[in-house]
C-alpha cells in the first residue's frame, strides 16, 4: 500500500462540508474513514469536526457520527464500545477530537478509557489551538506561537501528550500528519487491528489559525516533519519505530526558520525563543532515537 | 422472594433483574453499596452486564450515553457532588432522548462535607428533562427502580429516569423486601434512533434557531406523555405484583383541613404525625409526592398546605413549596427541615402542623416560632 491509487475510492466524507479552505482536519479525516470503512462510528467532542458536518438535518458524513460534550468523548466511546462488544458487534469506535478536547478538557476521560483498556481508537487531530472558537491557546500550542489568548506569543511549552499516552502503555500508538495521507491511512488500518485502546496524534496545520495561505496546508505539514518539529513514528507494544520520512529528515534537518517563517503566528517570535525550540527538537529527536535503538 | 435489604441493595436487586447491557458508575457515599453490590453480581456471574468502573461521574453518564445510543439498556447510580459533576451529561442524556436509568442517593452539598440526606442535589437537576421519582421505603425503592426502566424505555417517553432515595435514612436502613420475577413486565429495549451503521446518521450536531426549539418542545411533549405511561405502568405493576403506588401517596386526605406535603422518608414519617394529630381532633392528612417530574396535579383545593422542604433555592424558597405555590391558590406554610441530615421526627412534623402560620416560611431549628 505505497501509492495513493491503492487507497479505497469509497468516500465517507462527502462534498460540501463547511470546513475552511485548506482544512487539514477534513483532509486527515477523509483518509481516516477510508481506512476504517463503513462499519465505524465516529465520536466527536466539541471541535472543528463538530462544525464541519453541516447543519441539521443535513450531514456531510456518510457514517454515524455521535456528537458529545467537550470533555466526554473517550467516556462516551467507552460506553459505546462496551455496548457494541456486548451485542457481539465489531463496529469500530473512533474518537476524532481536537487538541483542546484531548490535551486539556478531555484528558481525564481519555486517561480513564485508556487505563480501562477500552477497545477503541482515539485520534487527536492537532492544530495546536482552539480553532473552532477562533484560535485561543491550548495545551498543544507551541512555545512562541501567537494565539488570541497569547497575543505576545505562548510562554509555555507544548504539552507532551504522546508521553502521557505512552505511560498508559496502549498496544498501539502513532503520530501522523495530514500531509502524509498514505502513512496516516496505514496507521489507522493498523491501529484498528489491535484489541484495546490505540492512539494516533495527527498534526493538522490550520491556515486561518496559523496564518498561512490555504494552498500551503500540505507543505506546512511536510515542513514540520522536515524541520524535526513533528516526528512521525509508531509504537507497537512499546516498541518504537521512527517513520521513513522523519528518518530522512533527521539526516539533515531543514532550518526551523523555514517552518516558522511562512506562519503568521510566529511572526514576532524572538531569536532566543527560536533557539529554545531548536534545543527542544534536538532533545526530542535524541530521546526518540535512543528509544528506538534500545533493545 | 422475601428477604431483608437496605435501600441500596434493593436498587441493586432490581437492576440485577432487568439486566442492563452496560452499567457505568463511580463510587460516592452513600451510593457505594449500590455499585459494590452490582459489581459483585457481575463478578459472580449472576448479572451478565458490562460494568465500566469509570474515573468520574461525568464519564459515568457519558459512558451510559454512548452505550444507550447503540440501543443498549443502561444504568448508573450516584449522589450529591457526583450528580452535580454529571450535570452537563444529564442534560445531554435527556436531550439525546436516551432512556438511562439512574439511582440518586440524596445527599447534601458541600461545603462543608456533609454526607447526610438532603434533596437539593436532585432538585438542581429539576430542569434537565429527566423524570424524577422519590421513594420512601426499601420495597418502594425496588419496585420503583423496576418501573423506571419500563417508563424510560417506553417509546412514548424515551427520557431518562432518576430514582431518588434519602441518603442513609433509606439507603442504609434494613427493611423487608419482597422481590418479584419481572418477566415481560420489562419488555426488551427497542430504541428507534439507535445507531445503525447501515443507515448512518448524525446525532447532536449543529442545529439552528429554526430547529432547536422543535427538539426542546419534543422533550416537553414526551414529558407530558410520560404521565400516562407512568400511570399505566403503576397500574400494571399493581395488577401483576399487588403493590400500588401513584404520583402521590395520600394518607387520610379526604376529609382533611390541612395537608402535609413532603418527599422521601419525611413524607412517610408524616403519616405517623397525622395519626397523632387526628387523635387531637386536628383534621390533618399527608400527601407524599413521589413523581416530581412530570409534576402531577395535586388535589389541594380548599386545604391548608404545609410543605416540608429538605432543600432550598437561595433567594426564592423551598423548592417543593415554590412548585406547589405555582400550581395552587391555596395558602402554603413552608417549612425548611432536614437540611444536611438534620433530625426531624414525626413529633416535629406534628408541631409544624399545630403551629402552622399560613403564608409564612420557617427554617426548622432557626426560627424561634417553629
Amino acid at each position: 500500500m505505497d501509492t495513493i491509487a491503492e487507497i479505497p475510492k469509497a468516500e465517507y466524507l462527502l462534498k460540501c462540508t463547511s470546513a475552511c479552505a485548506g482544512c487539514s482536519d477534513s483532509l486527515a479525516l477523509r483518509y481516516v474513514l477510508k481506512a476504517a470503512g463503513p462499519d465505524t462510528v465516529l465520536v466527536v467532542p466539541a471541535c472543528c469536526t463538530s462544525v464541519i458536518q453541516g447543519i441539521y438535518p443535513n450531514t456531510a458524513f456518510n457514517i454515524p457520527v455521535y456528537n458529545i460534550a467537550f470533555g466526554a468523548a473517550a467516556a462516551c466511546a467507552s460506553g459505546m464500545s462496551n455496548a457494541f462488544r456486548a451485542a457481539g458487534k465489531k463496529t469500530n469506535v473512533i474518537v476524532y477530537a481536537g487538541d483542546g478536547g484531548t490535551l486539556d478538557i478531555g484528558i481525564q476521560s481519555m486517561s480513564g478509557a485508556f487505563e480501562r483498556g477500552t477497545d477503541f481508537l482515539y485520534i487527536c487531530y492537532d492544530n495546536e489551538a482552539y480553532g473552532n472558537t477562533g484560535m485561543q491557546r491550548s495545551g498543544a500550542t507551541p512555545l512562541g506561537a501567537r494565539t488570541t489568548t497569547t497575543p505576545a506569543g505562548k510562554t509555555d511549552f507544548k504539552k507532551d501528550i504522546d508521553a502521557i499516552i505512552a505511560a498508559h502503555d496502549p498496544p498501539y500508538m502513532a503520530t501522523a500528519a495530514a500531509a502524509y495521507p498514505q502513512d496516516l491511512f496505514k496507521k489507522v488500518q493498523k491501529a484498528l487491528t489491535f484489541r484495546g485502546p490505540s492512539f494516533i496524534h495527527v498534526l493538522a496545520p490550520c491556515p486561518p489559525g496559523w496564518r498561512f495561505s490555504t494552498e500551503k496546508t500540505v507543505e506546512m505539514g511536510k515542513l514540520a516533519v522536515k524541520s524535526g518539529m513533528w516526528v512521525l513514528y509508531d509504537r507497537e507494544y512499546g516498541k518504537l519505530t521512527i517513520g521513513a520520512q522523519s528518518k530522512a529528515a533527521m539526516k539533515k534537518l531543514l532550518p526551523l526558520e523555514d517552518y516558522l517563517g511562512p506562519q503568521g503566528r510566529f511572526k514576532s517570535i524572538d531569536p532566543k525563543t527560536v533557539d529554545i525550540l531548536k534545543q527542544r527538537i534536538a532533545k526530542n529527536l535524541a530521546k526518540l532515537t535512543a528509544e528506538e535503538a534500545a533493545p | 422472594m422475601k428477604k431483608i435489604a437496605t435501600g441500596n441493595k434493593a436498587v441493586a436487586e432490581a437492576v440485577k433483574q432487568v439486566v442492563p447491557d452496560v452499567i457505568a458508575a463511580y463510587p460516592i457515599t452513600p451510593q457505594t453499596e449500590v455499585v459494590e453490590q452490582i459489581a459483585e453480581f457481575v463478578s459472580g456471574g449472576e448479572l451478565k452486564s458490562r460494568y465500566i468502573a469509570v474515573e468520574s461521574e461525568h464519564s459515568a453518564m457519558a459512558a451510559c450515553i454512548g452505550a444507550s445510543a447503540t440501543g443498549a439498556r443502561t444504568f448508573t447510580a450516584t449522589s450529591s457532588h457526583g450528580l452535580l459533576y454529571m450535570h452537563e451529561m444529564t442534560n445531554w442524556a435527556a436531550g439525546a432522548r436516551l432512556p438511562v436509568v439512574m439511582a440518586n442517593i440524596n445527599r447534601s452539598l458541600g461545603p462543608g462535607w456533609n454526607i447526610w440526606a438532603e434533596h437539593t442535589d436532585a432538585l438542581q437537576e429539576r430542569d434537565t428533562g429527566w423524570l424524577q421519582v422519590y421513594v420512601s421505603t426499601v420495597q418502594e425503592a425496588y419496585d420503583t427502580t423496576l418501573m423506571a426502566f419500563r417508563v424510560a424505555e417506553h417509546n412514548n417517553v424515551l427520557l431518562p429516569v432518576m430514582v431518588n432515595l434519602d441518603g442513609f435514612l433509606l439507603s442504609h436502613i434494613m427493611q423487608p423486601l419482597d422481590t418479584v420475577e419481572p418477566g415481560d413486565f420489562i419488555p426488551p429495549i427497542k430504541l428507534p434512533h439507535a445507531i445503525d451503521v447501515k443507515n448512518p446518521a448524525g446525532y447532536g450536531g449543529l442545529t439552528g434557531p429554526d430547529q432547536q426549539y422543535r427538539f426542546r418542545w419534543d422533550i416537553e411533549r414526551s414529558m407530558r406523555d410520560s404521565a400516562k405511561v407512568i400511570a399505566e405502568t403503576e397500574r400494571e405493576f399493581s395488577k401483576r405484583f399487588g403493590r400500588k403506588y401513584g404520583f402521590t401517596e395520600d394518607y387520610r386526605c379526604e376529609d382533611a383541613e390541612v395537608i402535609v406535603v413532603a418527599m422521601g422518608t419525611l413524607g412517610k414519617e408524616a403519616e405517623v404525625a397525622i395519626d397523632i394529630l387526628r387523635k387531637e381532633n386536628i383534621r390533618a392528612g399527608s400527601m407524599r409526592l413521589r413523581w416530581l417530574r412530570p409534576f402531577p396535579h395535586l388535589n389541594l383545593k380548599g386545604k391548608q398546605v404545609v410543605v416540608i422542604d429538605r432543600d432550598y433555592s437561595f433567594g426564592r424558597g423551598g423548592i417543593l413549596a415554590t412548585e406547589i405555590m405555582a400550581q395552587t391558590k391555596e395558602e402554603v406554610y413552608s417549612v425548611i427541615a432536614g437540611i444536611g441530615g438534620q433530625e426531624v421526627t414525626y413529633e416535629n412534623v406534628a408541631d409544624f402542623v399545630r403551629n402552622r402560620k399560613m403564608g409564612a416560611e420557617v427554617w426548622f431549628g432557626v426560627n424561634s416560632n417553629v
